[in-house]
């Protein structure tokens, strides 16, 4: 190993123009994502595979035709495992490897740290939707409605499973943060409609269409099947869940 | 005189109750090297993590480069290098040092900085696959690829192998002639004897003792000589040309013991008696020092042999 040269080391302090942070901020946590088996699993393994045995095995009876029913769910869900579950299991073990401290004391500002997890997650959800409705439209999919309207509530969904998905790998132990967001997006899989309608739950179905993945399922197929301009409940009930989440994460968010 | 390049004044930090920072004060000059020592649980990871920004101070003043430690315009100019972990486990080793070098606007080289650490050849590791070692020395140089005036290290050398021991004790040296200012807390003395200029011994969240090595371990000295020589001089013609009240004896064979008058410090002229004495058999002194205590000594006389939880 060769000598130091004098001054190789002399201080230079200084930050890194935003966009430059920005980029090669957002291109780690992509990389992070697409390198992450459980991750690639959840947003893409386990969606794809789950609407092709949807569409093509009818072992659950919906109304019209099959693909028009599960494309917008099993989208709702993509949205669901990449900003909520994906984010949460991230974070939380950011947390305990004591990476999101280690960068608290670099120049890069946390401003832009979560901006470039959150286009790392947009970028994701296009991969997503793309494959999905890819496979869709194979499968007789024959979707309606505005696409700025679908546009909007994936915008929305992202930014409350967003905030949901930070509250809790922000404020809980790594395993923890596991264990709860897998169980979480099993429970939301199941009663929020994306295998099956929330009517089938009866009396339940009000409180239901409460839940963030239940108002975006229904609203994507709101606007995918019956072509509605502007799903006004789903929108709602979204934006007062990125309200409260987002709220919440930023008050309760801890970075080690 | 310069301002400090770190200023604590009257530091004060409590979790449960329990004061594990109390009234702690230091200050290090501009590029200089201090080492801050002490048992475990002795405040000292609390203390370098309320200058970095981490914990917020309960009492007393902090002042990094003459900014508070939550400044953002402090980040730049600092570098950090935690106990443990801090890095990506999916990101690959060169991906994670080229990630915080975008950072920073005049970053070093990464990958020269990864050759000069023997990083080169798992630059395409994945962090979580990296050894123990390994991820230190990636750690060290997270810390300074961005080029700060400041870096911390918390124990920077543990559980690395000897060969990196040295490569970053010759980095800290090459920080330290380039003008950079190095806090460093260790457990290990001799990393502190070799790089500091001056040390600050905590224990129970207060500095027991600071000052330049030399400075504490000649505090009290006892003043002895030992040397090797042929066995079975006169000690005794010895003891009557030595100064009144020295100690001299020979043990085990071939050793010599010479102790300062009345336990003082060996002075000149006990030593050009002890040669001239020795000249008089025809007799070599090899081997001969006079005793200081080592750093280890000192560490040990202030906080005590009693093991720490």
């Amino acid at each position: 190993m060769t000598a130091w040269a004098p001054g190789a080391l002399a201080p230079r302090p200084g930050a890194a123009p935003l966009p430059r942070m920005l980029a090669a901020q957002t291109v780690a946590e992509l990389k992070l994502v697409l390198r992450n088996g459980e991750q690639v699993l959840i947003s893409l393994v386990i969606p794809l595979g789950l609407l092709v045995v949807l569409i093509t095995v009818p072992f659950i009876a919906v109304d019209g035709p099959r693909a028009d029913f599960f494309v917008p769910g099993v989208l709702a869900l993509a949205v669901m495992s990449t900003a909520f579950t994906g984010q949460a299991i991230g974070v939380g073990f950011e947390r305990q490897y004591g990476v999101l401290k280690r960068l608290g004391a670099t120049p890069l500002p946390r401003s832009v740290l979560l901006l470039a997890k959150t286009l790392a997650v947009l970028a994701v959800e296009l991969l997503q939707v793309a494959l999905l409705s890819a496979v869709g439209l194979a499968l007789g999919w024959d979707p309606r409605g505005n696409v700025l309207a679908v546009a909007a509530l994936v915008v929305l969904g992202t930014a409350a499973f967003s905030g949901l998905g930070l509250l809790l790998g922000g404020t809980m132990r790594g395993l923890t943060v596991l264990a709860a967001a897998n169980l979480l997006w099993f429970v939301l899989l199941v009663l929020g409609g994306v295998v099956f309608p929330i009517s089938a739950f009866g009396a339940a179905e009000p409180v239901l269409a409460l839940l963030p993945t239940a108002a975006l399922s229904s609203g994507l197929r709101d606007v995918l099947v019956d072509g509605v301009g502007l799903p006004l409940q789903s929108l709602v009930v979204l934006v007062v869940w990125a309200v409260l989440s987002l709220g919440a994460a930023s008050r309760l968010f801890r970075w080690e | 005189m310069t301002a400090p390049a770190l200023d604590v004044v009257g530091l004060v930090k409590s979790y449960g109750g329990r004061r594990v920072v109390d009234e702690l004060s230091l200050q290090v000059r501009p590029g200089t090297v201090l080492a801050l020592l002490g048992p475990n649980g002795a405040g000292k990871t609390t203390t370098v993590e309320v200058c970095q920004g981490f914990r917020s101070p309960e009492a007393g003043t902090v002042r990094v480069l003459g900014l508070s430690p939550r400044d953002p315009a402090l980040r730049p100019r600092i570098g950090v290098m935690p106990q443990a972990g801090g890095a990506y486990p999916g990101l690959r080793c060169g991906e994670m040092l080229h990630l915080v070098a975008a950072y920073a606007a005049h970053p070093l080289d990464p990958d020269d900085l990864l050759e000069r650490l023997g990083l080169q050849e798992v630059a395409r590791t994945a962090y979580r696959r990296l050894s123990g070692g390994q991820q230190q020395r990636l750690s060290l140089a997270l810390a300074v690829v961005g080029r700060p005036e400041l870096v911390f290290l918390d124990e920077p050398t543990a559980g690395l192998d000897p060969q990196a021991r040295h490569a970053t004790w010759e980095l800290v040296e090459a920080l330290r002639a380039d003008g950079v200012t190095t806090v460093l807390t260790t457990h290990l003395l001799d990393e502190a004897e070799r790089l500091a200029d001056n040390v600050v011994v905590v224990d129970h969240g207060r500095v027991v003792a600071a000052g330049t090595v030399q400075e504490l371990t000649s505090r009290g000295s006892t003043g002895q000589l030992r040397f090797a020589s042929t066995p079975g001089l006169d000690v005794d013609q010895l003891l009557t040309a030595l100064p009144p009240g020295c100690a001299a004896k020979e043990s085990p064979a071939g050793q010599y013991l010479v102790e300062g008058p009345h336990g003082a410090a060996i002075d000149p002229q006990v030593l050009a008696t002890v040669t001239a004495w020795c000249a008089t058999h025809d007799a070599m002194a090899a081997d001969l020092r006079i005793e200081s205590r080592s750093l280890e000594d000192v560490f040990l006389e202030l906080t005590g042999r009693g093991l720490r939880p």
